[in-house]
């Protein structure tokens, strides 16, 4: 007799838990051939409102930690990541099409580049951080901190290396993140969150919400409580991006604006990333006795 | 001020004076109410907060529970300053929108009153902690002055609290009279008296049964007001107790006519908890309590909830606590 599929209905992921959409919904994920695979959350404004609660509240704890124990924590990421290689390939190989080993190309160059950014945890602040010479009996020193709380819209297409590529140097540097994932592809997101649930990351540093960019979007980029914005997902669609933008000047956030297309995700992705979402303090100290 | 509130004993309430006349009696009478169904309670307080108020009706609630809220602070480490600051946002809450309402009272220490009535004048009500708070453990006496010289500092309400371990030993006519006695001490010279609002530590009364005893008793000697906690005790108010407190006074009010208040206290964080208790009041006592003079909220922290929420209403995106003052 054939074995009846199990068919699954995933969740979101918001303080380290996983509820369901506040608003009940959820939708249909197809791979890529627009076969049925899976049901994912259909994430509401106030998954949003719920998340940034979350975030926000995470923010101290996170942002207080050294630089060395995030930068611990981040590669614990990539050894859990490791560990579950076979069920990332298969949920990129279904959503983004293409060959076993080009799912396994993708899946190597995700870990590696949580590897990479684990590693700036304790260097960023050496290379973009300055002793600056002032003309007076001080130290004048220019380091950078987290801007807040970060509302990431992920890449569309790149269903995983994209989304690490975008989530890991928000929150390297101490920022919270929400994530809105792709919104046809959402399963690697999915797996990627019980990654994060299960490898030492605080519940809320990164919140993980299934849904389409457009919709949740302008909740996120209007959030008062929001600091920052990566526009990325909303890639090319040039009017979306705008009105965003606009909205997210409210309370002056910094945006990290929507590329044309979605960038080449394997190239090396430079400091940009980590620099877009850190601030530049300058502190004056007086040369003791 | 409400006017039906008992200036002297109402004619229901002469009923009972034989009821109170002694220990026994009175004893006879708390043990004959109806015990709690602590399960029934339960379930309806959780039904009951699984309305969904939303638009207009969400408005109109929020700013009703702007209005009834006990703008409140009671630490060791409040200062003149601090005070002063809480008194001058329970005037204005949101000093960027003039159409947001004050809040009812500030509720403070009774050496502070002062303090807060030289900022607010008659605009809000100023409350003081008074009888020994938070724990009661002092002498009657040393309660009474406590009582008095608040009332002599120009607070409007009294917040008193009973006498838990005599209440839960079974001296409920100790209890009984230092109600009584503490109400006379509230009584100004002109002849008018604070309100007195008699909190019950509910978290200390272990039981529903005995939530249900001290309203009644409280209420038999003639407060104006019952009050769930002080704020420094876990679990603080909670809805179930919320519930049965609010079905003593709907109780109290048909068998003597006489309307009291409820206030529950601590641990009311955010606008959504304030507008279940709000659907409970109207649910469980009715609409005639849906108001600042007869329900109140013992808080600190909702009122910028309330605020938050308020703004995204009117506004329509969210707003952050980087927006308002932190107290």
């Amino acid at each position: 007799m054939a074995r009846i599929d199990v068919r699954k209905t995933y969740k979101l992921y918001i303080g380290g838990a996983f509820p369901r959409s506040e608003s009940g919904h959820s939708y249909e994920v197809t791979d890529s051939k627009g076969k049925f695979v899976a049901n994912a959350a259909l994430a509401s404004r106030k998954d949003v409102r719920d998340a940034v609660v979350a975030a926000r509240k995470a923010f101290g704890p996170w942002s207080a930690r050294t630089a060395y124990n995030r930068g611990q924590i981040l590669y614990r990421i990539a050894e859990v990541m490791e560990d579950r290689r076979p069920q990332f390939e298969e949920a990129v190989k279904q959503s983004e099409g293409g060959s076993a080993a080009a799912a396994r190309n993708q899946v190597d160059a995700a870990v590696d580049r949580l590897v990479w950014y684990a590693g700036w945890a304790d260097k960023l602040a050496q290379v973009i951080g300055n002793a600056n010479p002032v003309a007076g009996p001080f130290f004048n020193h220019t380091a950078p901190e987290p801007t807040g709380v970060v509302g990431v819209l992920a890449p569309q297409s790149s269903s995983l290396l994209g989304l690490v590529s975008v989530v890991a140097p928000v929150i390297v540097t101490g920022n919270v993140a929400v994530v809105v994932s792709s919104y046809e592809r959402p399963l690697p997101a999915v797996t990627f969150s019980e990654v994060l649930a299960t490898s030492d990351v605080p519940g809320g540093v990164v919140n993980v919400l299934t849904g389409d960019a457009g919709t949740l979007g302008p909740w996120l980029a209007a959030h008062m409580d929001v600091n920052a914005i990566d526009l990325c997902g909303v890639a090319g669609a040039t009017d979306l991006a705008t009105s965003l933008e606009v909205a997210a000047a409210d309370n002056l956030k910094r945006v990290r604006r929507a590329p044309d297309a979605e960038p080449d995700w394997a190239a090396e992705p430079g400091l940009a990333p980590m620099t877009a979402f850190v601030e530049q303090k300058t502190v004056w100290h007086p040369i003791g006795i | 001020m409400p006017t039906t509130a008992p200036t002297d004993p109402a004619p229901g309430l002469a009923a009972y004076s034989e009821v109170t006349a002694s220990e026994a009696s009175l004893r006879r009478f708390l043990h004959g109410l109806p015990g709690v169904d602590q399960v029934g309670a339960e379930a309806r307080a959780a039904g009951l907060g699984t309305r969904s108020i939303k638009t207009t009706a969400k408005a109109w609630a929020l700013d009703l529970a702007i209005r009834m809220v006990d703008l409140t602070t009671l630490e060791g480490q409040d200062t003149p300053g601090k005070v002063r600051a809480l008194a001058s946002k329970a005037l204005r809450p949101d000093p960027a929108d003039p159409t947001c309402p004050s809040v009812a009272a500030v509720c403070v220490y009774g050496d502070l009153v002062g303090e807060v009535k030289a900022i607010v004048g008659d605009q809000v009500n100023v409350a003081a902690v008074a009888t020994a708070f938070p724990s009661g453990r002092a002498s009657m006496d040393v309660k009474l002055a406590d009582t008095r010289d608040a009332v002599a500092a120009g607070a409007d309400e009294i917040d008193m609290v009973i006498d838990r371990g005599a209440f839960l030993a079974g001296r409920y006519l100790q209890v009984f009279e230092e109600i009584v006695a503490t109400r006379e001490a509230c009584v100004r010279p002109d002849g008018s008296h604070a309100h007195l609002k008699v909190i019950f530590e509910t978290g200390e009364l272990q039981t529903y049964d005995n939530v249900r005893r001290a309203s009644w008793l409280a209420m038999l000697a003639g407060t104006d007001f019952i009050k769930t906690s002080t704020g420094k005790v876990q679990p603080a108010a909670t809805l179930p107790v919320t519930l049965v407190m609010l079905e003593a006074v709907r109780d109290f009010r048909e068998a003597t006519g006489v309307q009291i208040g409820v206030k529950p206290a601590g641990g009311i964080r955010t606008a959504k908890d304030a507008i279940k208790y709000l659907v409970m009041v109207n649910e469980i006592a009715g609409d005639d309590w849906l108001d600042p003079d007869w329900f109140r909220f013992g808080a600190s922290t909702l009122l910028n909830d309330l605020l938050m929420q308020r703004t995204k209403m009117t506004t329509g995106r969210y707003s952050g606590p980087d927006y308002f003052t932190l107290d």
